[in-house]
């Protein structure tokens, strides 16, 4: 059983739940970066959460099946049609045999994700399936007349009586916990990045979520030896703009990290478009 | 051995849920990161999703109760390393890189004299990064530490073994690289469908071998 890619839209990547665990040889985590709409789009099909999905950006995409299969599509809102006739978002959706099925541009947020009973059966590659946009593991980014392989349906679609259509961050507020290298830093500059004047940089992508803003001033010069690199990590090159780290991100850096976004507050960071103003708000540890 | 009496265990929380371990120096790191692993395979380690050595600290992510450890943590006597009986690798290098000359004129030293210094040398893979795979190597002594090229080269071979500062490396894949390379290895450095993934993961002792053209 296959799909085949008939529009790959801007970028759309296999996703499951990431390779965790490898980051001592270099291996980012990858996967999904907004995992809950993953989840539910795969909840939705009668998939384990560790199916893997298609991931979009902001255009959707387009494939054909060639047998019956039951699909859904989460995250950022967008219309669904079936061989034209419109479908529902949220929802399992039975697609008959040769059925071309479009996941129309996202309304709002950035990424939908399209779950198929069976999931993506993709070869793995150190348990995942995910595309690593960072190292190049995993199958690469979606082509026009690729054919992707479907897995056996495990369980039932268990579909939903409602599934609230999240609203877009606006503004993008993020928790941050200082260090551990806010030291690196004046005090004015960790006033200037709770502060106002952040928004989503058109360059944010899969590896992070880069900042438009007032730059960041160092208290101190010098070179940081390269160190581990964790998820949600705010991490501030020389230009000073704050990048948060997210799935495919380096897992080692040179530049000092100012602080930490708790993973809670990543999904909302995978549906907050270009421009979108950014808050950073100070937390503290229990 | 004795602990080493002094060795400063520095502790920063990182986030919710990690602590980045931040040693005086590389030797240090390398010795705590081998207490780590230690710990871990006898059990003795409470659960860590990732230990990810770098040059002078250790990352440890998804930790169940960062406070508990962090104060356990402060409190380690760490022995230094030892040459113990610990697995070493072994790769054959034919020492022809297209930098041997310059890192010979930087050595002092003739030019087929930069493969057998090198290959004279027990190294250590003190941390990875760059690219799966992708290992740093220690054990050159520091008069043999070389710069970084100017311009890095746009695409370097797979399996180039090259110098950069203290450290030598060895390209899993071809890649961009700025480093000084002095000869190449058939050996398959990574392969994620083998295991282990990696040949060179930190903690490995390797040796290389000089191979005749």
């Amino acid at each position: 059983m296959t799909v085949t890619v008939i529009n790959a839209g801007l970028l759309t990547t296999v996703q499951d739940l990431g390779r965790p665990g490898h980051a001592h040889l270099g291996v980012p985590r990858s996967g999904a970066l907004d995992q809950p709409a993953h989840r539910l789009a795969n909840r939705l099909v009668g998939n384990p959460a560790t199916a893997a999905t298609l991931e979009t950006t902001v255009l959707g995409c387009a494939v054909r099946v060639d047998r019956a299969v039951t699909v859904a599509v989460a995250g950022a809102p967008c219309s669904v049609r079936v061989d034209g006739r419109p479908a529902a978002w949220a929802a399992p959706v039975r697609l008959p045999a040769e059925a071309l099925l479009e996941v129309g541009p996202a309304t709002r947020g950035v990424r939908s994700y399209v779950a198929f009973a069976g999931g993506i059966a993709a070869a793995p590659v150190l348990g995942s399936r995910s595309t690593d946009l960072l190292s190049g593991l995993g199958p690469a980014p979606l082509t026009p007349g690729e054919a992707l392989p479907l897995g056996e349906p495990v369980g039932p679609a268990a579909g939903a009586d409602v599934v609230p259509a999240p609203a877009p961050p606006d503004p993008l507020l993020l928790p941050v916990l200082f260090g551990p290298r806010d030291d690196w830093f004046t005090a004015r500059s960790l006033a200037v990045l709770t502060g106002p004047g952040y928004r989503v940089s058109p360059t944010s992508n899969r590896i992070g979520l880069r900042l438009d803003g007032p730059p960041l001033e160092r208290a101190r010069e010098g070179e940081l030896p390269s160190e581990g690199m964790v998820l949600g990590a705010v991490q501030v090159p020389p230009d000073g703009r704050p990048v948060v780290f997210l799935a495919d991100h380096p897992t080692t850096g040179g530049y000092p990290v100012i602080g930490v976004i708790p993973s809670s507050a990543l999904p909302a960071v995978a549906q907050a478009a270009p421009g979108t103003p950014v808050r950073f708000t100070p937390r503290g540890r229990r | 051995m004795d602990g080493v009496d002094g060795m400063n265990i520095r502790v920063l929380r990182v986030g919710l849920d990690a602590l980045l371990v931040e040693l005086d120096g590389a030797d240090e790191a390398m010795a705590f990161h081998a207490e780590l692993q230690r710990r871990r395979a006898a059990c003795r380690l409470p659960s860590v999703a990732e230990v990810v050595p770098a040059e002078r600290t250790v990352l440890l992510d998804g930790v169940a109760d960062p406070s508990a450890l962090a104060a356990e943590l402060a409190g380690w006597r760490v022995p230094p390393l030892r040459a113990t009986s610990e697995e070493t690798v072994t790769v054959p290098v034919r020492y022809d890189g297209a930098d041997v000359a310059e890192v010979a004129a930087l050595w002092g030293v003739a030019e087929e004299d930069v493969g057998r210094i090198h290959s004279a040398t027990e190294f250590r893979v003190a941390f990875s990064g760059f690219a799966p795979g992708f290992g740093y190597l220690t054990g050159l002594p520091e008069r043999y530490r070389v710069p970084r090229r100017a311009v890095p080269r746009p695409a370097v071979p797979a399996g180039a073994i090259a110098l950069a500062g203290p450290y030598t490396g060895a390209y899993p894949r071809s890649s961009p690289g700025g480093w000084q390379l002095i000869g190449h290895t058939d050996a398959v450095l990574w392969d994620p469908s083998r295991e282990p993934a990696a040949l060179f993961s930190p903690g490995t002792r390797v040796r290389f071998v000089i191979e005749e053209a």
